[in-house]
């Protein structure tokens, strides 16, 4: 429902603008001169897309995120306290956030479901470790944005790959301030 | 050293792949195809957005309203031009993706603007949709504080996006 009143608020605005500043010409052109764009900028995109996608399911198969959440399991257990001492909650959120950081969407959202579900234990308030979960999920870990650089690549980019470390910095001040907030409020908000 | 990221990647996963008896080649292609899929589906969301947000440039509504809070934004060091992905972002992800994708035509990949978008598309998550899917799924009514900590975590994406664009980029 969401996409439906962004769809709306967009035409609107944009036969409303148009109108009030003559533009209405323009703006009946731009339509469809958009929806052109949109199939070019996908057909521009297949071949990073494949090319990762590729590489990601090798990852999967070579079972990449059980070596890595296997290395982020000591890190993670002081981020769910309550949790340590339990080896499939952790082991769980470990994974979530191994295929988060591979880019690996697809396996990522059910693993942290699971997760959640774990840590629920019936009541429907969320405690501190599921809010911290959800935190954590709500910021991009990703190492390789993989849509984003091939969105780059099919407008010329010379370098698709060049804003890495840009999205590196990025991510982990958002993760940091999440994880900070998530603790400050979790004194504060009962 | 940018340079060896792609291709490093491709060796490691290759050789770690073929290390766990892996048939890498057939894995790789196999995967491909499913790139192909994800992106023949993309089209027709695309198709709607882009052409939402090419008629929005035309009429002169995203310079209204880019106008309107630029003070704000670029008293913060946030270019006003990506004030449409901010409001969207945490909302939509294809909607996001969209006005992204515009943002990155229009001004160019390797411009300011198009950094700064690309590295706050690839920093930030779709904040509302996880939400509602993760609680859903655990049957969570009172959220407490996890939407506010979470949304600051998007406005510190949003924020360290535009200085580390221009701090690694120059402008």
């Amino acid at each position: 429902m969401a996409m439906s009143w962004i769809w709306l608020v967009m035409v609107g605005a944009s036969i409303l603008c148009g109108a009030a500043t003559g533009r209405m010409e323009d703006v009946a052109g731009a339509a469809l001169e958009g929806a052109n764009a949109g199939v070019e900028l996908c057909l521009a995109m297949v071949g990073v897309m494949c090319l990762w996608m590729g590489v990601m399911k090798v990852m999967e198969k070579s079972g990449m995120v059980d070596g890595l959440s296997r290395c982020l399991h000591p890190i993670l257990s002081r981020l769910y306290p309550q949790h340590a001492g339990d080896g499939q909650v952790m082991g769980t959120v470990s994974a979530n956030v191994a295929a988060n950081l591979l880019g690996l969407g697809n396996a990522a959202t059910p693993l942290g479901i699971r997760a959640a579900q774990l840590m629920a234990g019936g009541g429907g308030v969320a405690t501190d470790s599921l809010c911290m979960l959800v935190v954590c999920n709500t910021a991009s870990i990703q190492l390789i944005p993989a849509t984003v650089a091939s969105i780059r690549q099919a407008a010329g980019s010379t370098a698709a790959f060049d804003i890495l470390p840009a999205v590196w910095v990025a991510s982990a001040v958002s993760v940091t301030v999440g994880i900070v907030a998530a603790k400050v409020l979790a004194r504060v908000w009962r | 050293m940018m340079s060896m990221v792609v291709p490093g990647i491709l060796l490691v996963v290759a050789a770690w792949g073929m290390s766990r008896g892996v048939d890498v080649w057939a894995t790789l292609v196999e995967g491909g195809g499913e790139g192909l899929q994800t992106a023949v589906c993309m089209v027709p969301t695309l198709v709607g957005l882009l052409c939402g947000v090419y008629m929005l440039r035309a009429s002169g509504a995203l310079e209204l309203l880019e106008g309107a809070v630029a003070p704000v934004l670029t008293w913060l060091g946030i270019p006003p031009e990506t004030v449409g992905l901010l409001v969207v972002r945490p909302i939509s992800g294809s909607a996001a993706l969209g006005l992204g994708a515009e943002l990155i035509q229009t001004y160019g990949p390797d411009s300011l603007v198009g950094r700064t978008a690309a590295v706050m598309l690839g920093s930030t998550e779709t904040t509302f949709y996880t939400v509602a899917v993760y609680f859903g799924a655990a049957k969570i009514t009172r959220t407490r504080y996890a939407i506010p900590a979470a949304l600051c975590a998007d406005a510190a994406g949003f924020l360290a996006a535009s200085w580390a664009v221009k701090w690694l980029f120059g402008a």
